[in-house]
């Protein structure tokens, strides 16, 4: 069997990279006032790291402290909070767009000299005078980078023509590489491996690298390997919106268990397009802009050690083609047939980790508690067969459930925010069982009318 | 209620998928002339 050894968790705080999110950056075209709408609601990097859903994220929180925390949670800092984290940590948005930079081979990114000299650890980058940003800002389609009111370099396009290598899609790239590699490389810190025992990546990010003639062709994975100092793996992406992480985890377990390679990283990197995708929602109510964060995520899959949890590859619950798409058919699918085929019940799992996006996100727009609604059809379905009483679904959903506390990143929140905490439940014999649910918007890309969804079961050896 | 009604029907994938909803409405006489499920996360 194989097990997940490790996971790791990262936020990197990104104020002034939310006006090239999507949403902003449409609305914003349409009225540019909200731009400074928008710039009044920005958190400073202190109130990103002790926002209590972003210290759950990385480790310093458990799920569950979240049901004792007020709400609103933003008004409730977490006492103390640093940006250090069991799992990780939070980056400031300078940390940022050095990284960016770090990640870029063709001097597409100019950060400007003198911002880079006041900047700790800014020595060692190479800038671009100020007048060579302005030049490209204005002549040649770079986009400003700002740090607060003060712009502080500019991303170029890689193509005059080239769709798929404007300055919005490489900075989306290069987001997505640079948190995704600063995830990896806490897991490396936190297991002490060394880059070149990875033997394979798989990159499970949302974002589609290439050119005209290949968009999103991808392999994401070596560049963050590259990145990461892993000399001696290869590496390949993993497609599958919202659900790729537990694709991801699932094809690294198999790989694993088949004997084809023995370590393997599978990494996920921030999405630059879903940064203040409900800004609008939180600018109504007067709240600061929550989505203000890039989320990276790696996990290192292996042979069983006996110590590790396992992935249950024998019970991987998918949400096949010609299941339909009712809610309770997709939860059959992917919660209860896996239960069946190992012969469990539903409330043989400890804890069930579904969608777990922030509700203080998603609840001012008008989309929704996520994680509850998911939890409350699970609790349903352990009604209708008669393992619990239609009176104890709140129950079954507080004890086997948890708050949403992931940023709103698409596959991030994607179930797998929970694995770093499920393995240090289970290491301290807390949990026994834990399963992981993802769903995909496939009808996103209109090549189909169909929704997806993924599942595993993690166990306690 | 929807006899003979048309209907425009906007699912979510966390709730209830368009195609369900059309479904639905149909059996309650009514014609769905356009249905979709969005993801709003």
């Amino acid at each position: 069997m194989a097990v997940v050894k490790a996971a790791a968790y990262i936020l990197a705080h990104a104020p002034d990279l939310v006006r090239y999110g999507s949403k902003p950056w449409r609305e914003i075209a349409q009225n540019p006032a909200l731009g400074e709408r928008l710039r009044s609601h920005l958190r400073p990097f202190e109130a990103a790291a002790a926002y209590p859903p972003n210290q759950v994220f990385v480790g310093n929180l458990r799920p569950d402290a979240l049901h004792e925390v007020p709400e609103p949670w933003y008004a409730h800092p977490v006492p103390e909070a640093g940006p250090h984290g069991r799992f990780g940590g939070l980056l400031p948005q300078p940390a940022l767009y050095r990284a960016l930079k770090r990640a870029d081979q063709f001097d597409l990114i100019g950060l400007d000299t003198r911002w880079l000299a006041d900047l700790p650890g800014g020595e060692g980058v190479r800038g671009w005078p100020a007048d060579r940003i302005a030049q490209a800002v204005a002549a040649e389609q770079a986009l400003p980078l700002y740090d607060g009111p003060q712009q502080v370099g500019c991303i170029r396009p890689a193509h005059e023509q080239d769709e798929s290598l404007t300055a919005q899609v490489l900075l989306e790239n290069f987001a997505a590489k640079a948190t995704g590699a600063f995830a990896l490389e806490a897991l490396l810190a936190q297991t002490g491996l060394e880059p070149a025992a990875v033997e394979y990546i798989l990159s499970c990010s949302e974002e589609a690298v290439g050119d005209r003639y290949n968009r999103g062709g991808g392999n994401l994975a070596k560049a963050i390997g590259e990145l990461t100092g892993c000399g001696r793996a290869t590496g390949s992406d993993v497609k599958a919106f919202c659900a790729a992480p537990i694709y991801a985890l699932v094809h690294a377990a198999a790989l694993v268990e088949a004997r084809v390679f023995q370590r393997i990283a599978v990494v996920g990197g921030g999405s630059l397009a879903k940064l203040g995708m409900k800004f609008l929602g939180h600018l109504d109510r007067g709240m600061p802009v929550l989505e203000d964060v890039l989320g990276g995520m790696a996990f290192l899959v292996a042979p069983d050690d006996g110590q590790a949890p396992r992935i249950r590859l024998d019970a991987v619950g998918k949400h096949d083609i010609a299941a339909g798409s009712a809610p309770q058919a997709i939860m059959e699918a992917l919660v209860a047939r896996p239960l069946e085929q190992l012969g469990m019940k539903l409330c043989d799992v400890g804890k069930y980790a579904a969608e777990l996006h922030n509700p203080e996100v998603t609840v001012p727009s008008g989309s929704g508690n996520v994680p509850r609604t998911n939890y409350r059809m699970i609790a349903a379905l352990a009604v209708l067969r008669r393992e619990i009483g239609p009176r104890d679904m709140e129950d079954f959903i507080r004890a086997r459930g948890m708050p949403g506390y992931a940023p709103t990143q698409g596959h991030i929140p994607a179930g797998v925010p929970f694995v770093g905490h499920a393995l240090a439940m289970m290491a301290a014999g807390e949990l026994d069982r834990a399963m992981f649910i993802a769903k995909g918007s496939l009808f996103l890309g209109r090549m189909t009318q169909l929704s997806d969804g993924l599942s595993f079961l993690l166990e306690r050896p | 209620m929807f006899e003979g009604k048309k209907v425009i029907a906007i699912g979510e994938r966390d709730g209830v998928p368009g195609p369900v909803i059309a479904e639905c409405l149909e059996q309650l006489g009514a014609e769905v002339v356009f249905q979709a499920t969005e993801c709003f996360v």
